[in-house]
């Protein structure tokens, strides 16, 4: 259902135009290469610290370029090509194993079978067994393994089988990937990516179906990106793992097959930024990875009732993208958040902390949020539909916050 | 219900255990007095005969010997091992543990440190095997001498500043200079010395809280490591890690954990990167080795299993030094040990493994210096299981109330120190004095590191925010758009992140 809907509310994509600025700067992490139609304008602000904006400035500028020419046509002459989420992924960590051999992958299955979704297929053949580790069945251990690859000059990619069994390496991610290098003063760095499928998917039953990004957020040093398309899926992967500082990717099971058609020529995705999915003037929607989808489809129906919507994509679950964000609340004074986290301690309930805190005088009323139920998933079919938010519920918080139209 | 297991056996039927063993101990005591004996006794077979200790009864004739089997991906063949080398260069020959191995033991031939005459050796106590005299009074050969002059200075100042150090840092913690939880080695010094005096600037080590040692021996200056026990920002750590987090990247100290069991998958990790760099990236040279030094309660720990399984199965550089020093804090070894000879869990992943008197720095150092070559060599890993004692308690904070007196007693009579100390001017490689400079020499250097700690300031607020991430974007873009570590007040450490 949320796969159907998914697919018919995917943006099209006009491919990446460039002024010339544009592409000079691409090769900075910094620089979202957002499609046209995901524009992030930013204000340019007139403060004395100009000097490092200008990355940002010419960003905006590059972009408000690229939505002129997105208007002007509406099918990309510079080519893309068309793929599923996880080749996507697949592109993205093998384009930086090329790029740099330090890269390498370590979990289970990632070698002969491809990865349990995938994403590695064809990786052992490519770059041999010891880039594409195989390991036991000893999360804590292999992942503390990766770190101390890590700490002596490696960039290792751990991938959990799915991201609940990283709750054994809790040891490992919140002690030594996210505090270590605080804890050596700055000596040693830990570059390690750490991804997999996380998320509810169809009655995979309780322990296959969690959301472990409530559970790591409070790690110092641990920095969280959700995917949610295959562009930003590949551009997250990417910029991940150029990145040195620890990061967790965390894919959603349903996702996998996602199809978009996304540049041929290199890019990454800045892992502080959010994107803006649609924007709109009469609430704001924040939303991030699989819920995404339920948004944009409860988006149809309130457009249908009236409604403008403006919908968030947060992408970086930590640091939150407290300028995006704050933007859009300034114009909107609603706020709605809609995630697929237990209510409890979840990501949600960090966001809107985090907003009442800096946009107090900007919101017109409290700040929804919308979460799963404190239940662990049950297996059956109904019930676990009853656990996470539907559309339904979107729409309907949504005339809650706004009142009757 | 199950009635618990006595602890602790009565004093009678203590005495009473060497007396199956009595026969053979004669029989060796008569090859004494006849045979001219060896300079020095390496005994790779652990004493079973303390009375002190309260090993349990069962354990066997005190000469099994762990059978290294090499792993091949048919099982595991007959091979020149770590021990069955050690073993050769004794001629000794081992009577026991099939009943423990499955395999007999090594028949050594003559060997060049052993005298004519029986090669039978039997267990002899490590105290005595160090401090042994020739009773004959003449002077030893200088070719079966164990070290030369100057690696044993070197390992003598090493014990020595480890020993010192740790003193000083009792004393400072009880002058309020230091604070929290003070893990102290002393009487551990003979295995930290034993095994990071062999290895290199580029080789890796982790260790456990119990670092300060592991430390000084790697090579971190001692004025750091007293810098980061006060706190200052001098410290190796710039006072962020503290006594249980001792890191140093210019010496390949990978820290320091406060969890027990956390480092041994680091060194590991280290060990892959070694191997990986000549696998894939097809560097030359010699392949950095790592060591992981942690104690008996760690080795019931899931990490540690799943680290023997993964290094013996890749062959990783890496080796696994258990110090065992029989508590855990308050826990003894036997009550949480169904099995508590620990080397002998390496076999059972097919690994090399050795159990070897961590109160003596020249075994120790004999069998680390096979270890680490053959790590070198690219034959993977090891597991040694140093027994050894710690002479203070767990940390400064604890009464230490459980370990009984006689325990202690026996092993503060086998201090590495005063073994060395006598080994080398029994043997004439040291002089008195030299020993005596070596010891003032030490005291200034650790006076020293008090008075650099104690000069150095402390940290400032800018330094609160600096390490969290190595790249400080990871803060993230603040609401007026810029992100957070370009805010002024991100250096001040003022900055709201």
């Amino acid at each position: 259902m949320a796969m159907a809907a998914a697919s018919s509310t995917l943006p099209a994509y006009h491919g990446l135009r460039g002024s010339p600025s544009a592409n000079a700067k691409s090769k900075l992490s910094c620089v979202s290469a957002n499609p046209p139609s995901r524009v992030v304008v930013r204000a340019l602000a007139s403060k004395p610290w100009a000097a490092s904006k200008t990355l940002r400035q010419v960003a905006a500028h590059a972009t408000a370029v690229a939505s002129k020419e997105a208007v002007s046509s509406s099918s990309s002459s510079q080519g893309g090509h068309e793929l599923l989420m996880f080749e996507a992924l697949r592109e993205g960590l093998g384009e930086e194993m090329e790029r740099d051999p330090n890269v390498c992958v370590i979990g289970e299955d990632v070698g002969d079978y491809g990865g349990s979704y995938k994403v590695t297929k064809g990786f052992s053949e490519k770059f041999g067994s010891w880039r594409v580790l195989d390991t036991p069945i000893a999360e804590n251990s292999f992942t503390g393994m990766a770190i101390g690859a890590a700490m002596t000059g490696l960039r290792p990619v751990v991938e959990g089988m799915n991201m609940g069994f990283l709750l054994l390496a809790y040891n490992q991610i919140a002690n030594n990937c996210g505090m270590l290098h605080y804890t050596s003063g700055g000596q040693f760095t830990i570059p390690v990516v750490i991804r997999g499928p996380g998320g509810v998917g169809r009655q995979l039953g309780a322990e296959h179906s969690q959301r472990l990004e409530s559970y790591f957020q409070s790690v110092p040093g641990l920095q969280m990106v959700a995917c949610s398309t295959p562009y930003n899926a590949k551009g997250l992967m990417k910029a991940a793992i150029r990145c040195e500082n620890p990061v967790i990717l965390y894919e959603h099971v349903l996702l996998y097959n996602l199809k978009e058609k996304i540049p041929d020529e290199e890019y990454t995705c800045c892992l502080e930024e959010a994107e803006m999915v649609r924007p709109g003037t009469d609430i704001t929607i924040l939303t991030y990875s699989r819920m995404r989808y339920h948004v944009t489809q409860a988006a149809k129906t309130l457009v249908d009732r009236g409604y403008d919507p403006e919908i968030i994509d947060i992408r970086s679950l930590k640091p939150f993208d407290m300028y995006t964000i704050g933007e859009s609340v300034k114009k909107t004074h609603r706020v709605l958040i809609v995630e697929e986290c237990m209510r409890t301690g979840g990501i949600g309930a960090s966001l809107r902390s985090a907003i009442m805190e800096s946009f107090w005088d900007e919101l017109d009323g409290p700040i929804g949020c919308l979460s799963s139920q404190d239940v662990p998933t049950p297996y059956s079919g109904p019930l676990e539909e009853l656990t996470v938010v539907q559309p339904h519920q979107i729409v309907t918080a949504v005339e809650n916050l706004c009142g009757k139209k | 219900m199950q009635k618990p297991p006595p602890t602790h056996p009565p004093l009678p039927s203590r005495l009473l255990r060497p007396l199956p063993f009595l026969p053979f101990l004669l029989l060796r005591l008569g090859r004494l007095i006849l045979a001219r004996p060896p300079p020095v006794l390496l005994n790779v077979v652990s004493s079973c005969c303390c009375v002190a200790c309260s090993s349990p009864p069962w354990l066997p004739s005190p000469l099994f010997v762990s059978r290294c089997r090499s792993l091949t991906l048919d099982g595991p063949f007959l091979a020149p091992t770590l021990v069955a080398r050690v073993v050769r260069k004794l001629s000794f020959r081992c009577q026991s543990s099939k009943l423990l191995l499955g395999a007999g033991c090594v028949a050594g031939k003559k060997a060049p440190l052993s005298s004519g005459g029986g090669n039978v050796r039997g267990a002899v106590s490590a105290s005595k095997a160090v401090t042994e005299k020739p009773n004959s009074g003449s002077k030893s050969d200088k070719a079966d001498l164990l070290v030369t002059k100057d690696e044993g200075l070197e390992l003598y100042e090493d014990m020595v500043l480890g020993r010192s150090f740790e003193d000083m840092c009792a004393q400072m913690y009880y002058r309020g200079k230091m604070f929290g939880f003070v893990h102290l080695y002393n009487g551990q010094e003979a295995v930290s010395t034993g095994f990071i005096k062999l290895l290199k600037q580029t080789d890796f080590v982790t260790s456990t809280y119990r670092d300060h040692v592991h430390a000084l021996s790697k090579g971190v200056p001692a004025r750091q490591v007293m810098a980061e026990l006060f706190g200052k920002s001098t410290g190796c750590c710039r006072g962020q890690g503290g006594s249980m987090h001792m890191f140093s990247a210019e010496h390949g100290l990978l820290g320091g954990f406060a969890f027990i069991g956390e480092g041994i998958p680091v060194a590991v990790g280290a060990a892959f990167t070694s191997k990986y760099k000549r696998e894939v990236l097809k560097e030359e040279g010699d392949m950095p080795v790592s060591i992981a030094f942690f104690g008996d309660g760690t080795a019931n720990n899931g990490q540690f299993f799943e680290c023997l399984n993964m290094a013996q199965l890749w062959k990783l550089p890496v080796i696994f030094v258990v110090e065992n020093n029989l508590w855990a804090i308050g826990m003894s070894h036997y009550r949480s040990t169904s099995d508590p000879e620990i080397w002998k869990k390496g076999p059972a992943f097919g690994m090399a493994s050795a159990h070897v008197d961590g109160m003596d720095v020249l075994k120790v150092r004999e069998v680390a210096k096979e270890a680490v070559e053959r790590a070198r060599r690219g034959d993977g890993p090891t597991l040694i299981e140093c027994e050894t004692y710690r002479f203070r308690g767990h940390s400064l904070a604890d009464p230490d109330e459980l370990r009984a007196p006689a325990e202690k007693a026996h092993y503060a009579a086998r201090d590495p120190i005063v073994a060395l100390k006598k080994y080398l001017l029994d043997n004439e490689i040291a002089t008195e004095a030299e020993l005596k400079s070596i010891e003032k020499k030490i005291d200034e250097v650790v006076e020293d590191a008090v008075e650099f700690a104690d000069a150095s300031p402390l940290p400032g607020r800018s330094q609160l925010l600096e390490n969290v991430f190595a790249d400080p974007k990871g803060f993230g873009i603040g609401p007026d758009g810029r992100y957070r570590c370009e805010d002024p007040g991100f250096t001040a450490g003022t900055a709201q992140v």
